[in-house]
């Protein structure tokens, strides 16, 4: 199975393909197969290949194979290559799962769209350009991935392009990611330059011959993994490129849970936690990392206290759960990182589409200050959020618990700032599950509080909707397992797998752990009991402070204004020029005057040579008689 | 002896005075005349200069040029028929319709 | 002696050709035109070319001028008209150009060396014939065509209906 690795990213576009061209005359039924079907071919296949893995030893990993070459030139080679290891081996299987549990979902949920066999082709561009990205075994192809993934996320984002704020949001995707975009490629430029290779075992081998650069020094190892950074912050929205995730709520609800929740997103994750060979060599791209992980986490829960649209609250959720991955990584914990990566893609995926399955079952209202009281009418879409939420706030026994846990206790004993970056740790995790709770609490509980004329008929969602739920709440459950840590009796497997140690993977006295543990589940706490007092037994006590903390309360739901300094720093200079000097000046006066101007001028040459032709044959004699005289000068000079 | 020269500038006065006939007349005919002065004007040239470099085919080319110049007359004067038939006026400047 | 002669005839070849540029009446200017022929033949002859000379006359002159006369005669032109001249400039403008190309040509024809009355060949009709039909015998054919083509050119055009 391990030999058919390049099925896995290329039957999704061979659904893409047949979907794209031939979609409008096939059937909804038909399309919804193929591409559902592709994306079930390569789940099984990335199934095979793990389970294969497994079975492999230490030396036959990680499984490499070249399917052709694609630049050579010179020194430089660059191959159509995929690579197998424990990393990429779990990220297909996370990407296909949970891709494949979305398309069966998208069938049902986007039933009445005219667009359906467009929407269904796109996905499955977007499954083979992750898939690329994540099997990829060099830079330059995992660079074809990263942006193959923005394009579709451009693409889906935008879905209803009629809408405007929709194609903006799809526009104000792209070019921000293109940002980030920019400093990855240079990266690998400088990556090719110090190391004259782009393969992931070239580069890591003659970085581990590198000495390491120290704190504060920005060598070329730091410089490089910054560059990186810069695009891991594009790709998974960090500060400062973040802003483009909450607007891309405009597109479809399975596109939210899919690109913006479980893999595009987890991208800059993947591709640090790769890059560990070379991060490790430079401790200050990764206090950079933990620093802007822990502050974007922070800053993304503090804007979803406020937020009344169900699809930003998890908006800003996924920013905030994505900055405690960076900080993970950050903290040299990479397994940390990526097994809340994994977690987190199931629970968030859920959360995702059981906010689908709310909007879909209330004809299209997404402001939960018009909801309430849904769990009577949606039991099972209400059940599966439950879990959800319990897994995000960290309660224990489910997935989110372990992960979250585990992250912290890295950073804790960090050696740059570890205890400083735990404590906005723990405060984002108080944070997470108040805000989590409140929308739970104000859709879900309580009276309605819409009328009949808003919505004229709450139904629970038919089940190819309710399936995909169920099965994302199970994994949501249960996945934590694979990290139970070691003081609760397991063997932390998944650290072991993904044996990505860094400096810091040391462990405290298990007394200290409890502690921690403690202090986590004890924030989830109190952020549970806050909600249910806010918004159960005093309902009138958020108004009370938001009225008493006006200008604290104004800031955050104007999400700092952020994208107002955006706007007028960065984008309100560029357009004035692009339209004053670059098009008015540049483009109409100059270059269509010179054109213009050539042509007036042969117009005007024109129009004064013609008038030797009068028509008098005897003025033609003269004008020869002329020339003559010329030539007769010319010649006898 | 005659120098050469003098037959030139001779051929090249009648020469002038073709051209200046040329567009100084207006009747047609009175142009065709001109470009019969201009021809043989030439053909002195040509025949001073076989005389001089005693080859004959400056001669030769006389002949031609005789020959050509009566196509060309024939055919001109069958033009000018033509013209009058159409205009009642054989003023070359009434045939302007080519102008710009 | 000889010139004598050529001074002669060539004041009486100026001296029609001005003639044919003078006169009002066309019919004048193409009788002046065989005077200049005439005047042009005799010219030849002093220069040993005594078939062309002779060519000259009978083609020239007996022929072609004939047909101009016939032309004239046939379309009864009078007099031409003292009617306006809207390119009178012309004349203001040729004249000078014409004299200024006659300077410029003369100038350098000055230096040319060379007498034109000892020739070495004789422009004979045995002369003549002997280069003609062998060196030149494809022009020749050619010019018989050519004067095939014009002659059903002046049919067709002249015809009153085409």
């Amino acid at each position: 199975m391990v030999n058919f690795l390049w099925l896995i990213p290329f039957v999704p576009l061979l659904g893409a393909v047949i979907n794209g061209f031939w979609g409008k005359r096939l059937s909804k039924g038909v399309i919804g197969a193929i591409a559902a079907g592709s994306v079930a071919i390569s789940f099984a296949i990335s199934l095979g290949a793990f389970l294969q893995m497994l079975g492999m030893s230490e030396q036959e990993l990680p499984v490499i194979r070249n399917y052709f070459t694609w630049i050579q030139a010179g020194s430089f080679e660059a191959n159509f290559g995929f690579m197998l290891d424990h990393l990429s081996g779990l990220m297909i299987l996370i990407v296909t799962g949970v891709g494949f549990l979305i398309h069966i979902y998208s069938t049902a949920y986007m039933h009445e769209e005219p667009g359906f066999y467009r929407f269904f082709a796109y996905l499955n561009l977007f499954m083979f350009s992750m898939l690329t990205l994540v099997l990829a075994n060099n830079y330059l192809l995992m660079f074809v991935g990263w942006e193959g993934v923005g394009l579709c996320s451009y693409l889906l984002i935008g879905f209803w392009f009629k809408k405007k704020s929709a194609a903006d949001a799809g526009k104000k995707a792209f070019i921000v990611n293109r940002i980030g975009d920019f400093g990855f490629l240079i990266a690998t430029m400088m990556m090719f330059w110090t190391f004259h290779s782009l393969d992931y075992t070239r580069v890591f081998a003659a970085a581990a011959k590198m000495p390491s650069d120290e704190l504060g020094v920005i060598g070329t190892l730091t410089a490089i993994c910054l560059l990186m950074f810069v695009g891991a912050t594009g790709k998974s929205a960090q500060i400062p490129l973040y802003v483009w995730l909450p607007d891309a709520m405009e597109g479809p609800t399975p596109v939210s849970a899919l690109i913006h929740a479980a893999t595009m997103v987890t991208a800059g994750v993947y591709m640090v936690a790769r890059s560990s060979a070379l991060f490790n060599r430079a401790p200050g791209a990764l206090l950079v990392v933990a620093v802007i992980g822990a502050a974007t986490a922070l800053i993304a829960a503090s804007i979803g206290l406020v937020q009344t649209d169900i699809k930003k609250v998890l908006a800003y959720s996924t920013v905030s759960q994505l900055g405690y991955m960076f900080l993970a990584c950050g903290a040299g914990a990479y397994a940390a990182g990526v097994f809340h990566l994994m977690t987190h893609a199931f629970f968030k995926a859920l959360l995702f589409l059981g906010a689908g399955s709310v909007i879909h079952g209330m004809g299209g209202i997404q402001d939960i200050t018009k909801m309430g009281g849904l769990r009577r009418e949606m039991p099972w879409t209400f059940r599966t959020f439950l879990i959800g939420t319990l897994a995000i706030a960290g309660v224990p026994g489910l997935a989110g618990f372990f992960s979250k846990d585990m992250i912290l206790a890295a950073v804790y004993s960090s050696p740059h700032f570890g205890k400083a970056l735990w404590a906005v740790g723990i405060v984002t995790a108080g944070m997470t599950s108040f805000y989590m709770f409140r929308l739970l609490i104000l859709t879900f509980f309580g009276n309605a509080r819409y009328t009949h004329e808003d919505v004229h008929h709450v139904h629970e969602s038919p089940s190819p909707m309710l399936l995909p739920l169920i099965l994302l709440a199970v994994l949501s459950a249960v996945a934590g397992y694979v990290g139970i840590p070691a003081i609760l009796g397991g063997h932390e497997r998944i650290a072991e797998f993904l044996s990505l140690g860094g400096p810091a993977a040391e462990h405290g006295s298990a007394a200290l752990e409890w502690i921690l543990m403690a202090a986590s589940v004890a924030s989830a706490g109190i952020g549970f009991a806050m909600a249910y007092v806010c918004y159960v037994t005093s309902p009138e006590l958020p108004r009370r402070i938001a009225s008493s903390a006006e200008a604290l309360y104004s800031i955050l739901t104007s999400k700092y204004y952020v994208d107002e300094i955006y706007e007028t720093i960065l984008v309100w200079p560029l357009v004035a020029t692009a339209r004053e000097f670059l098009w008015q000046f540049v483009d109409v006066s100059v270059i269509d005057g010179a054109v213009n101007g050539v042509g007036q001028t042969v117009r005007g040459l024109a129009g004064g040579l013609r008038h030797m032709q009068t028509g008098y044959v005897r003025t033609y004699a003269g004008w020869l008689l002329f020339g003559g005289i010329l030539m007769v000068a010319w010649f006898l000079r | 002896m005659i120098p050469l020269n003098w037959y030139l500038i001779l051929a090249a006065a009648l020469f002038l005075l073709g051209m200046l006939g040329f567009f100084i007349k207006r009747n047609i005919i009175s142009l065709l005349l001109s470009v019969e002065i201009m021809l043989n004007a030439v053909n002195l040239t040509f025949v001073a200069f076989s005389s001089r470099n005693g080859q004959i085919s400056g001669q030769i080319f006389v002949f031609f040029v005789l020959v050509v110049a009566a196509a060309e007359a024939a055919v001109g004067l069958a033009l000018v028929i033509a013209m009058f038939r159409n205009r009642e006026t054989l003023n070359v400047d009434r045939s302007n319709l080519l102008k710009w | 002696m000889i010139q004598i002669l050529f001074m002669f005839f060539a004041a009486v070849a100026l001296g029609a050709a001005i003639n044919v540029l003078t006169q009002k009446h066309v019919l004048y200017s193409s009788l002046s035109l065989i005077v200049l022929l005439t005047a042009v033949s005799a010219l030849f002859v002093l220069m040993q070319a005594e078939f062309l000379a002779v060519i000259n006359v009978i083609v020239y002159a007996g022929a072609i001028m004939v047909l101009f006369v016939f032309v004239i005669m046939l379309l009864n032109l009078p007099a031409d008209e003292e009617s306006n001249d809207r390119l009178r400039w012309l004349k203001f403008a040729g004249i000078p150009m014409g004299l200024f190309l006659l300077f410029m040509v003369a100038r350098t024809v000055w230096r040319v060396e060379g007498s034109a009355t000892t020739p070495e060949i004789a422009g004979t009709a045995q002369a003549i014939g002997a280069s003609l039909f062998t060196d030149y015998i494809l022009p020749f054919e050619l010019t018989s065509l050519l004067i095939l083509i014009a002659l059903m050119g002046a049919v067709v055009f002249a015809k009153k209906d085409l």
